[in-house]
């Protein structure tokens, strides 16, 4: 077998989105099938999508979607998660066999609670306990991942082509006001199940279609703040990135975008609003070992909404369009027109320019 | 030949394309079908709907007709022909094309004309009728890139228009000229004899899309050229 750098693998990958800005449910069910035109982006090496908003029974606990090697690894690590939490559900996450896909792990959720003692002891605020729990699982338990760990919302990933990992976690019968997708080509790092996207930590997601050139840089920054990437990919690294500069460092989500995103000096120079233009200067100089370099086109989701982003270069597709109360994102148009055939206002944001939806107030 | 695309993969639809005697084709309800037209010559495609990416890639003299918006890279390395597309496209429209024509009724995305070139009597022609992203005629080695940026405030190109240019010309509708230019590119308001040599152009576009080439061409333009035969001659080593 040839490895990549001695074979070439064309660089791909599909992502989609689709938001109801009203809060309307929506099945997985379209995401899914937005994701057939795209079918040559994606090499079969994973595919995977976020869900919000599907789990309002349990909406106030934490639902961990996690993977297993082997039934002693989970009973392993259910020991340690009653040390810290308690658990009000457990059970399979349901699937279908399909012929498509394979070799799946054991695959399993928890409702969860962190124990109100333990966090009192710990002196830590509660999503900070469960980021802990959740880099320790993941750097430390062999053969036990956690792929998801935010409230209300739910991230389902596989290896194997996207719509057909819809199909598998049957998709169809989950309601939610927000889903975003992926198709995977992995060009650098191995296809594997925790490999797949989306990369989520609490309720924040990334998909991502590119490849970080400055992963090294990022990777080294992050970890100084105790999150550990272990996940043999680059895009892991922009989802704690995002978890470092909302939770941690307090920005908004546009100023964000002009960290990871930063434009170029030479375009900063030019800027005539001098506000915005220290703006940019401070954030650049605050933040410069979190500018994403390379090419990148991303879906990020949370509770309450999406921020889609190109590289400043865009050099990565992606086109938004709108209809009614939804807002759609796609690397292709194709895939929006799926999803909706009349859908409007079809443009292309340009690079370094954040799309950011949110649900009204009280909807979700 | 009148064909519902709905159900046909792109490689279903380029096999009746290629094989069968007719020579004009209209498919309804395409939705992301790639490399449609792909290397063909002397057939006519009309084209209702989303065509999928490298729409008429080396396309070899055959004309495209699209009715919907295209997505990126139509006429790539194309070398004879026409893409005329009633909506919008995206990125890299005319990658490393080096003959034949594409007329783009509203807007197209970043690094339009990236690479194109001529060689003696092959040259290229974008015409593109709303704005552009950045990076327009990237590489560019030869061919003529126009944009009208009809209906667009300020103008229709971004930024870094014509970084690594090093033949050929652009000619840019608007009031103002484009901002951070790589300084290997000359930027002048084009002279009236100028405007005449890309006339041709602007007819075949109102040809297509309706409007008058004349109330076009009365506004400004500026003419976009790399400022010497061999702007990058010493870029590396003197030679």
């Amino acid at each position: 077998m040839k490895y990549e750098g001695q074979v070439r693998i064309p660089s791909g990958c599909a992502i989609a989105a689709v938001i109801s800005k009203d809060g309307n449910k929506m099945t997985g069910e379209a995401i899914t099938d937005a994701m057939k035109p795209m079918h040559d982006r994606s090499n079969g090496l994973g595919g995977g999508f976020a869900a919000y908003g599907i789990y309002p029974e349990y909406k106030d606990f934490y639902a961990l979607h996690m993977f297993f090697d082997s039934r002693d690894t989970r009973k392993g690590c259910e020991v340690f998660l009653k040390e810290y939490f308690e658990i009000v559900k457990s059970e399979i996450i349901p699937t279908r066999k399909i012929a498509s896909i394979t070799d799946e792990p054991i695959i399993w959720r928890y409702f969860v609670a962190p124990l109100k003692s333990v966090l009192a002891s710990m002196q830590l605020d509660e999503k900070e306990y469960v980021a802990r729990a959740v880099m320790k699982i993941n750097s430390e338990m062999d053969g036990a991942y956690v792929f998801s760990s935010g409230k209300n919302m739910g991230a389902f990933k596989a290896v194997g082509f996207p719509e057909d990992v819809g199909v598998f976690y049957k998709l169809d019968e989950y309601e939610g006001y927000s889903w975003t997708a992926h198709g995977r080509y992995p060009t650098n790092t191995p296809g594997w199940w925790g490999g797949a996207h989306p990369f989520t930590l609490l309720d924040y997601s990334i998909v991502h279609n590119g490849e970080i050139s400055s992963y090294d840089a990022n990777r080294r920054f992050i970890e100084m703040f105790g999150y550990k990437c272990t996940l043999r990919t680059d895009t892991e690294v922009i989802t704690y990135i995002m978890d470092y500069l909302i939770r941690r460092q307090g920005l908004t989500l546009p100023e964000i975008a002009s960290v990871i995103a930063a434009p170029f000096w030479s375009t900063i120079e030019r800027k005539t609003d001098l506000e915005d233009k220290e703006k940019h200067i401070y954030l650049r100089t605050l933040f410069p070992s979190l500018l994403i370099t390379g090419p990148f086109s991303i879906v990020f989701g949370f509770n309450g909404g999406l921020m889609a982003l190109n590289d400043r270069l865009k050099l990565r597709s992606m086109v938004v369009g709108e209809k009614d109360d939804k807002v759609f994102i796609a690397s292709e148009e194709a895939a929006i027109r799926i999803m909706e055939p009349d859908a409007e206002n079809i443009y292309a944001p340009r690079g370094g320019e954040p799309v950011i939806i949110n649900v009204k107030e009280g909807a979700f | 030949m009148k064909i519902d695309a709905k159900n046909y993969d792109y490689t279903e639809i380029n096999k009746i394309v290629r094989e069968s005697a007719e020579e004009k084709f209209e498919f309804d309800n395409v939705l992301g079908q790639r490399y449609l037209g792909a290397g063909t010559s002397g057939k006519e495609l009309l084209i209702n709907g989303t065509p999928g990416n490298a729409l008429g890639a080396y396309l070899n003299g055959s004309k495209i007709i699209v009715h919907g918006n295209a997505q990126d890279a139509i006429g790539d390395t194309m070398n004879d022909g026409a893409i005329i597309v009633h909506g919008n496209c995206g990125d890299t429209t005319g990658y490393a094309m080096r003959s034949g024509e594409i007329y783009v009724q509203g807007n197209a995305g970043y690094r339009v004309g990236i690479h194109m070139k001529s060689y003696e009597d092959l040259y290229p022609i974008i015409v593109i009728g709303g704005k552009v992203g950045d990076f327009l005629g990237e590489y560019q080695a030869g061919g003529i890139i126009i944009v009208f940026g009809i209906g667009v405030e300020g103008c229709p190109v971004g930024s870094f228009c014509g970084t690594g240019m090093h033949g050929g010309e652009m000619f840019i509708r608007s009031e103002t000229a484009p901002v951070g230019l790589p300084k290997q590119v000359c930027c002048a308001e084009a002279t009236d004899e100028e405007k005449l040599s890309i006339k041709h152009y602007a007819e075949r576009f109102v040809k297509h899309f309706g409007g008058s080439a004349d109330e076009l061409l009365k506004s400004k333009f500026w003419k976009l050229t790399p400022n010497s035969a061999s702007p990058y001659k010493q870029l590396y080593v003197n030679n």
